[in-house]
């Protein structure tokens, strides 16, 4: 499976929720920390991101930057 | 501040266009507002018209969009976002403009300026941003409120004898021959976005052609106004504006 991660611009984060709707693999949480507006920011809860930019696209306030792995082998060949 | 291009060997596939500034954005938790600027900005980052672009910020909640939209960008009077682009296109027929308004300063204050730019046809891109409430002033009842909308200024809902009915300006529009591309599109989940971000790219497009206007409304939502968590609105979204306001194409170019 292809990986990926995200990193999360947290003192812009406003803690609407809406890429933890839109996450697929279900990889995102809300932190218990807080950052200096008062929201408890996103982050990653396990590594099952795969990089599919469908949380940062939802993003209203473009805080989520998103990191692929890079493919190395041909579709469907086994690694 | 730029992100690093490589982490353990991933390489970066998404991050913010450069063509919004690094100002934090003023609206409120989950509102489209911040959706339609990033997508609106990144179909100009991907064209490459940064340079080419002119934008006409409307009043309302999105009165600061040329704080976050890193392009020139003017300021109109209230409802009179489209006059002022109609007149920056006739000066500088060669730029892409756009005026950006959302449904108090597009279809209540500047209903006449709105109806006569398309009537006219001038080459620009209207992006309308339809959440069927007055969100800056603090939730009175729009022009595009639905029938039975709990608002500050009808606490009981909207009424159709008293109020009159909601205004579907899209459809409206649509009918004019100065129209060239009219749709409508949403925000609420990824690939609603993903349609919009096409439309928004074709529209710049079209805007060589000097064919007419376009017009994209979106439907959008208003969490603080509406009274519940955004993700909430968004389902309140779908189940009840999307049946008045059904998204999709309604006048497209004959080829």
């Amino acid at each position: 499976m292809i990986r990926g991660t995200i990193i999360v611009a947290t003192d812009i984060c406003k803690a609407c929720e809406l890429c933890i709707t839109a996450c697929p693999q279900d990889c995102l949480e809300m932190s218990p920390n807080l950052n200096v507006k008062s929201y408890h920011y996103v982050q990653l809860k396990n590594d099952t991101c795969t990089g599919c930019v469908n949380c940062a696209i939802v993003c209203p306030d473009s805080a989520i930057t998103v990191y692929r792995q890079v493919k190395t082998t041909p579709k469907g060949a086994t690694v | 501040m730029e992100p690093v291009a490589n982490i353990d060997g991933m390489e970066l596939v998404y991050k913010k266009p450069h063509t919004l500034t690094d100002t934090p954005m003023h609206y409120c938790p989950g509102c489209s507002h911040g959706v339609v600027h990033k997508i609106l900005m990144e179909v100009i980052d991907e064209l490459g018209i940064q340079e080419e672009t002119i934008g006409v910020a409307p009043v309302g909640c999105s009165v600061f969009a040329y704080e976050y939209m890193n392009i020139d960008m003017q300021e109109a009077a209230h409802g009179r976002a489209s006059a002022v682009a109609t007149g920056i296109k006739r000066v500088l027929p060669n730029k892409y403009v756009f005026s950006y308004q959302g449904d108090g300063d597009l279809a209540a204050i500047g209903t006449g300026e709105t109806v006569h730019t398309v009537n006219r046809g001038e080459n620009i891109l209207m992006l309308f941003i339809n959440n069927g409430i007055y969100g800056m002033t603090g939730g009175q009842m729009a022009p595009t409120s639905l029938i039975g909308m709990k608002t500050t200024t009808t606490p009981f809902g909207r009424e159709a004898s008293t109020m009159g009915n909601p205004l579907k300006i899209t459809e409206l529009l649509a009918q004019l021959p100065g129209a060239y591309f009219v749709t409508r599109h949403s925000v609420h989940n990824t690939a609603a976005v993903r349609k919009l971000k096409k439309a928004i790219a074709a529209s710049f497009k079209y805007q060589k052609l000097n064919k007419g206007t376009c017009f994209i409304e979106v439907v959008s939502n208003c969490p603080s106004n509406w009274k519940m968590t955004p993700v909430e609105s968004n389902e309140w979204l779908e189940k009840n504006m999307f049946p008045f306001y059904p998204l999709g194409d309604i006048k497209v170019p004959k080829s």
